[in-house]
């Protein structure tokens, strides 16, 4: 790891005056999970590291499903499992965090840290850049090893899979995601939060370098059904292969709303408005929620080693929308 | 080999494997401590440290230890290079097997991917803290009956973690030991005798045992 100056501030507008104008100059230091595995490879190299730990507006989990949620950007994984009402209310943002197999991992990782993480592909890990090419500019994923790429999104350049555990459940709840920068605070709806970038120098997400995520609002979710389902090839300390997370609003069986988001499969969360279209109005049965699964993938193009995804991502469908029907758990 | 044969061989040659290390190392140069520079943010101070050494306070297993090191030195380079605390290892060095294993602040953290500056004011407890005199500790010693490690690189850590877990969760099942410890690899294969362990280290304590 290269040597770096350090700060800790205890605002958020020192935190943004402290961050450069360029990716190049800092980056936000929160859980710290993957940003120091990063710089030890040399993939990310900031001069300068603004750990956000100290800045005690960013934690906190406040609200309930009637009134909405509004989650610190620094709340761990851990914080949101152990939240009393979480479980029952948020069943797939819970489901999400539970995915996130190890102990000392949810201990450490934060909600925004899992929204602003870069991606696992293994081209960019290996200093290949983040679009996995040559420096020729000729581009490794198409005929290299991409058994773990995207399925859906991906006819531009980037063929990552965005690596969130956790924003396919947000945003099948509908959440935003609030920032602060040297221009003031918006708030993004976390569906466009998220981008594919085009080039190897843009993120794969809407911020700017002296941006931070500061806190994600869940709207009220009191009378929803919601469910995560993972599929992954280890139980513990492994990566999503695909996630589907489903809320629905429900009259007796069946559905009147729906919104349903894949993860890991596409450079951002997928959210399928296919699925969705084919599960409303409909009373949720095997057979339905399996329409709705294949509808998810209908656009879905496997790439030379990626076809296996196409059948996962559809059974993630289905088996996450006949979890939530059953009340979400388990 | 027993621990009073352990000892007298030591004592024999006089010099540990350690600090025979440490000693054969050549220092290159002089470390330039600068401490910190304060900045003017919005007409408050703030204090920038690094890149080269500067002061740091760390509280391990209750004792206060002031180090000097880099911002970029992690909490388990700063105890294993710096101030000879060596139980917790150094395997994957990318917060992923879990032999780096500390309780900082009361939760089970890869030390290798904390940095030792961010890890100042909490306290930090390693593996070092849970023998009392010549006395394992109910957990190590449920490690040593239900035979919890072989080659031992992992222990340190998987006892921090499995520490760790019995602190937030004294009765646990079986199947919330296997989900409790998903954070720690061991090449060797122990899982079944780490599980046990647990289990027997959560029973000692229900007994009424100290549990430390």
């Amino acid at each position: 790891m290269n040597a770096f100056e350090y700060a800790s501030p205890t605002t958020k507008e020192q935190a943004v005056k402290l961050l450069g104008n360029s990716w190049t100059e800092a980056e936000v230091l929160a859980g710290g999970t993957d940003l120091l595995s990063l710089m030890k490879d040399h993939i990310v190299e900031p001069k300068r590291l603004v750990n956000i730990k100290s800045i005690k507006e960013l934690g906190g989990i406040a609200g309930t499903a009637k009134s909405g949620l509004r989650i610190g950007a620094l709340v761990t994984i851990q914080e949101l499992l152990d939240h009393p009402r979480m479980r029952k209310e948020y069943a797939a943002l819970v489901q999400a965090a539970e995915g996130i197999s190890s102990p000392q991992i949810r201990n450490m990782g934060t909600i925004g840290g899992d929204l602003c993480q870069r991606p696992r592909c293994w081209y960019y890990r290996a200093g290949f850049g983040l679009l996995g090419t040559q420096e020729s500019g000729e581009p490794l994923v198409p005929n290299g090893d991409n058994r773990y790429h995207a399925i859906l999104g991906n006819s531009g350049a980037a063929l990552f899979v965005n690596p969130s555990s956790l924003a396919p459940a947000l945003i099948a709840m509908n959440a935003r995601v609030k920032i602060y920068g040297a221009k003031g605070q918006r708030e993004v709806a976390l569906e466009k939060f998220f981008t594919a970038p085009t080039t190897g120098s843009q993120r794969e997400y809407d911020l700017q370098p002296n941006e931070l995520v500061t806190e994600i609002i869940v709207p009220p979710l009191a009378r929803a059904k919601s469910a995560t389902y993972e599929v992954r090839q280890k139980e513990a300390l492994d990566w999503p292969l695909t996630t589907a997370s489903v809320v629905l609003t429900m009259t007796g069986n069946t559905v009147k709303a729906a919104r349903i988001v894949l993860g890991h499969v596409a450079p951002t969360p997928w959210r399928s408005t296919e699925a969705e279209a084919a599960i409303v109005g409909k009373a949720v049965s095997e057979a339905t929620a399996e329409a709705a699964g294949k509808a998810a993938v209908e656009k879905a193009k496997a790439l030379s080693k990626n076809g296996y995804k196409i059948q996962l991502a559809k059974v993630a469908v289905k088996r996450a929308i006949l979890l939530a029907a059953k009340g979400g758990t388990r | 080999m027993s621990d009073e044969k352990n000892k007298s061989d030591q004592q024999k040659s006089g010099v540990s494997r350690r600090s025979f290390l440490k000693a054969s190392g050549i220092s290159l140069g002089v470390p330039l401590v600068v401490g910190h520079r304060v900045i003017n943010v919005n007409g408050q101070e703030v204090k920038l440290y690094g890149p080269t050494k500067t002061s740091i306070t760390l509280t391990i297993n209750g004792a206060k230890q002031t180090v000097e090191v880099e911002p970029r030195v992690t909490l388990l380079e700063a105890l294993r290079h710096e101030l000879d605390i060596t139980g917790a290892k150094r395997v994957c060095d990318r917060a992923t097997c879990g032999a780096c294993t500390m309780i900082v602040g009361g939760k089970a953290v890869y030390s290798c991917t904390v940095l030792a500056i961010e890890a100042q004011g909490k306290p930090i407890t390693t593996v070092e803290s849970l023998m009392q005199g010549e006395k394992l500790h109910p957990l190590q010693q449920a490690f040593v009956d239900n035979d919890g490690q072989q080659c031992g690189y992992c222990t340190p850590g998987f006892v921090m973690a499995c520490k760790a877990f019995l602190d937030k969760n004294p009765s646990p099942t079986p199947e919330e030991v296997q989900k409790g410890l998903g954070g720690n690899l061991c090449r060797c294969g122990t899982y079944m005798g780490v599980r046990a362990a647990v289990l027997q280290a959560a029973t000692m304590h229900k007994g009424g045992k100290n549990h430390g």
